[in-house]
């Protein structure tokens, strides 16, 4: 497989509404990650588009819908969708395009916009569960994470307080980001801790918000990166990986994410990470909730089982601990556009990797980060391992 | 490029402007229908639950019991082989005390709601249902727990058919 290389990202702001159709939030990030690439949409021989269920838009065929913004059109061009898994594996489907040859140059656009949905996108979550088994309970998306985050917990006997200093965290961290929507300097852990239950053990604030943006990246064979002189605005990508476990997830054990798990080896194996921990400078692992950031970075092993949670206490994963971790703010700082974190996770990773992520810029010199993206009933893991 | 790029873009809105019709918006409500074929294995498991039985389908290849029941085992990736009923009682595997509603509105009544793997059933398989008959101070992983089915005649062949699952009595607290 050919060499592949990151070689500019875009982004919108992240909002809880923006006036902005999904087709022009596609176009805006589409078109900034072309101007950092140096290039023109006639430079792009695929592209790739990411975003989550239709049913949040109320159109279906979303991918056509998009299409014309996401600057699609007389190419060849897909929309792929894995849950909230699609803000890393989107990235992965364009990186096969130009690793395989088929495409020189990629572009990877991925979109949500989940204001549309009245009065609330929830109302929609309520058609991903089984209609035999679960539906006839009248299920609501927040008692998964309930749920997976109580077995979390209660298995490792992890403090409620080692998780809500994610939150913590990653919302301070997001003060330095300009596209982010619940960014807070002042937070503090008795804010999250006395924030109001939704569905014990999870409350208000170890939630990230649902959110209206878009982001993008451009991907570029070694090829095209040597001729157009961009080595020093191009990270590379050097392992990808995804895994999805059972649907049947009332079968599963819930305490530690498997599917991650088997998504990380594939993407250290072809890294030539054995040694994660050692290894890896930096994450940016998915976090919807807080404790799924240290369910996640158990399952991509830089964390022994149940030992997240200390880390954290410990700040080892501050913007400059030793191993920082979501240095952009994360979803839950800078927001859960689902899909469109992208721009948060793979570009994060590209700013960060190239110097260019101005006050977030972790203050370690970093070569090698990893990001992941999590969705669907708790069972899919994408995985992508980028460096210098 | 964070420290480069001057505008990052996205115009910011209000509930309030699209309420007040500050904003052009175009509203659609789908009238979308469904009647799912239950299947091979949920027809027989709907049919059991009416019954007041719980039933799950063996795979002899893994000697798993797999509940809730499929015809296929989706590991050995081979039909599965024959009926196997097991038992209403189980423990609790996780839960959660929910003050939301589906629609995420609040509610002050909350909603005790987990998964419960059922005694007879391969290790953690069972079922996500609701708890009662125990406080939220009570409820806890690991508890044993008891169906308690709704009276025959108002069975319908649902997973309802079962009220909630409640402390099992002369089991250990």
């Amino acid at each position: 497989m050919r060499k592949v290389g990151v070689v500019g990202a875009g982004m919108t702001l992240f909002r809880r509404r923006l006036q902005e159709t999904g087709k022009e939030l596609s176009f805006e990030a589409a078109r900034m990650a072309l101007d950092q690439a140096k290039m023109e949409i006639g430079d792009i021989d695929a592209v790739v588009h990411g975003t989550a269920p239709d049913a949040f838009d109320g159109v279906h065929m979303k991918g056509e819908y998009l299409l014309d913004g996401s600057g699609g059109t007389r190419k060849p061009y897909m929309r792929v969708f894995t849950g909230g898994g699609t803000g890393v594996f989107s990235a992965i489907a364009g990186y096969w395009h130009v690793a395989s040859g088929l495409a020189d140059v990629a572009l990877v656009v991925n979109e949500e916009k989940m204001s549309s949905c009245q009065p609330h996108p929830q109302s929609v979550f309520a058609h991903i569960w089984d209609p035999i088994l679960d539906r006839p309970l009248k299920p609501n998306l927040v008692w998964i994470f309930a749920m997976e985050m109580n077995r979390y917990m209660t298995i490792h006997n992890i403090p409620y307080e080692d998780i809500a200093r994610v939150a913590v965290k990653n919302k301070r961290n997001a003060v330095g980001h300009p596209c982010a929507q619940l960014a807070d300097g002042d937070i503090t852990l008795e804010d999250v801790m006395n924030s109001e239950i939704m569905a014990w053990p999870v409350r208000r604030l170890d939630i990230s918000p649902p959110s209206d943006g878009a982001a993008a990246v451009v991907l570029a064979s070694e090829d095209v990166v040597k001729k157009r002189r961009l080595r020093d605005q191009t990270a590379w990508i050097k392992g990808v990986g995804w895994c999805i476990d059972s649907t049947m997830w009332t079968d599963r054990d819930l305490y530690f994410p498997e599917y991650v798990a088997r998504a990380a080896k594939m993407a250290y194996r072809q890294a030539k990470i054995d040694r994660p921990k050692k290894q890896i400078d930096f994450a940016e692992p998915y976090d919807p909730f807080d404790y799924k950031e240290l369910h996640h970075l158990e399952g991509l092993g830089l964390a022994d089982k149940g030992k997240a949670g200390l880390m954290t206490r410990e700040g080892v994963t501050e913007r400059d601990g030793d191993l920082p971790v979501c240095p952009s703010g994360g979803l839950l700082g800078v927001g859960n556009p689902i899909a469109a974190t992208l721009g948060i996770k793979v570009g994060e990773l590209y700013w960060q990797l190239t110097g260019q992520a101005g006050k977030r810029q972790i203050p370690n010199e970093v070569h090698t980060g990893v990001c992941q993206a999590w969705g669907d009933l708790m069972q899919y893991g994408s995985v992508v391992v980028m460096g210098t | 490029m964070t420290a480069r790029v001057t505008r990052w873009p996205g115009v910011e809105l209000g509930s309030k402007d699209l309420e007040s019709g500050k904003v052009t918006t175009v509203r659609f409500r789908p009238e979308a229908k469904f009647a799912w074929s239950a299947g091979e294995a949920m027809s027989r498991f709907l049919a059991e639950l009416q019954r007041g039985r719980l039933i799950a389908r063996e795979c002899k290849s893994c000697g798993r019991i797999l509940f809730p029941p499929r015809m296929f085992c989706e590991e050995c990736f081979r039909p599965t082989d024959g009926w196997v009923y097991v038992r209403d009682t189980g423990t609790i595997e996780t839960y959660s005390i929910s003050y939301l509603d589906t629609d995420a509105r609040r509610i002050t009544e909350p909603i005790l709601v987990g998964v419960v793997s059922l005694d007879g059933a391969s290790p953690k398989m069972g079922l996500m249902h609701y708890f009662g008959e125990m406080t939220t101070k009570e409820i806890r992983i690991g508890m044993k727990v008891q169906a308690k089915w709704r009276p025959p005649e108002s069975r319908v062949g649902s997973v309802l058919d079962i009220e909630f699952f409640r402390p099992r009595k002369g089991a250990e607290r």
